[in-house]
């Protein structure tokens, strides 16, 4: 199965990188884009047919890699 | 004699003027100790030095922080044993959970290198022990994930328990929104863990041992940890 883990900062902490491309996308005339989170996105090739099995494998690496708790949070999807 | 074991990562740059500064400015002992080496040569004292770890691929310091090494260096602050986390060194220690909190992309967004103020804030640790508090010191930064972030009540706790090490200043001392270079919550430029004997912090003290190199300003904090070593004292808390 397939996971795909999307890693963003937490909404409590700035993003930089967010505001200048959210600055730059205001520039260019695109005043409707009200705000950007930049983030990682990983897809995870997993040896499992279980869809729970997956999830729960992607959570476990999310948390102990892929993410830092402190600063991000993490969605997954699984296919 | 204290002998400085100076951890080299795949990546680390700020091995060779740690080690310079240890053997040849300061006369003390200094060993490499290659990332997946698995003992710490007899170091009294551990450098993690700055650089790129690992290309600081995912996180800056989060593949470091998986080097083997990395279980030897944990052990030696479990035993009380003096660990000093320069800029990626810093990163290092965050991402394996020796400090608190994370670093964020500078604010500026820029990566800034540059000779700036900081003030130590503590004396109690092994490498602010021959500083007074409030001095400050002008030692240069190069970096561009240096903004310090953790939870507000982390930052409470740090604050409460004098973990907040050095802040960065202007030349006077003073905090000052412009003088802080990369947005650090409340401007924190190092700090040190709950037992006090393993200190990170951005700017690079070893950058800044030899007025010949623009500032020796670095060199008290080197001196700090021999003295703590040799005197054989324990560092009290105030």
């Amino acid at each position: 199965m397939r996971a795909r883990v999307f890693v963003t900062l937490k909404p409590s902490v700035f993003d930089p990188q967010g505001k200048t491309i959210a600055d730059a996308l205001h520039a260019l005339g695109y005043g409707k884009v009200e705000d950007v989170r930049q983030g990682k996105y990983f897809e995870l090739d997993l040896a499992t047919t279980e869809a729970v099995q997956a999830r729960a494998l992607a959570s476990e690496v999310a948390d102990k890699l892929l993410a830092n708790p402190v600063i991000e949070s993490y969605r997954i999807e699984v296919d | 004699m204290a002998t400085f074991g100076v951890i080299v990562f795949p990546g680390s740059n700020c091995d060779h003027d740690a080690y310079h500064a240890a053997k040849d400015v300061l006369g003390q002992e200094a060993e490499y100790i290659w990332h997946k080496d698995t003992d710490l040569k007899g170091a009294d004292v551990v450098i993690l030095p700055g650089g790129f770890a690992h290309g600081d691929y995912l996180r800056c310091g989060a593949m470091a922080r998986f080097s083997p090494i990395m279980r030897e260096v944990a052990a030696f602050a479990a035993r009380g044993g003096p660990v000093l986390g320069i800029c990626n060194g810093f990163q290092v220690l965050l991402e394996a959970g020796l400090l608190p909190g994370a670093m964020l992309r500078n604010r500026s967004l820029k990566f800034q290198c540059e000779h700036v103020h900081v003030r130590v804030e503590q004396t109690d640790t092994p490498f602010t022990l021959a500083c007074a508090r409030g001095q400050v010191l002008r030692i240069p930064i190069a970096h561009g994930e240096g903004n310090y972030f953790a939870d507000p009540d982390v930052i409470a706790r740090l604050e409460a328990n004098r973990q907040v090490i050095f802040r960065y200043t202007n030349a006077a001392g003073e905090l000052d929104a412009a003088a802080n270079p990369n947005g650090s919550a409340s401007a924190i430029a190092g700090l040190c863990n709950d037992a006090r004997n393993v200190v990170g912090l951005m700017p690079h003290p070893e950058r800044a041992c030899e007025s010949a190199l623009g500032s020796a300003d670095g060199l008290v904090i080197f001196e700090s940890v021999v003295q703590s070593l040799t005197s054989g004292a324990l560092v009290a808390r105030a």
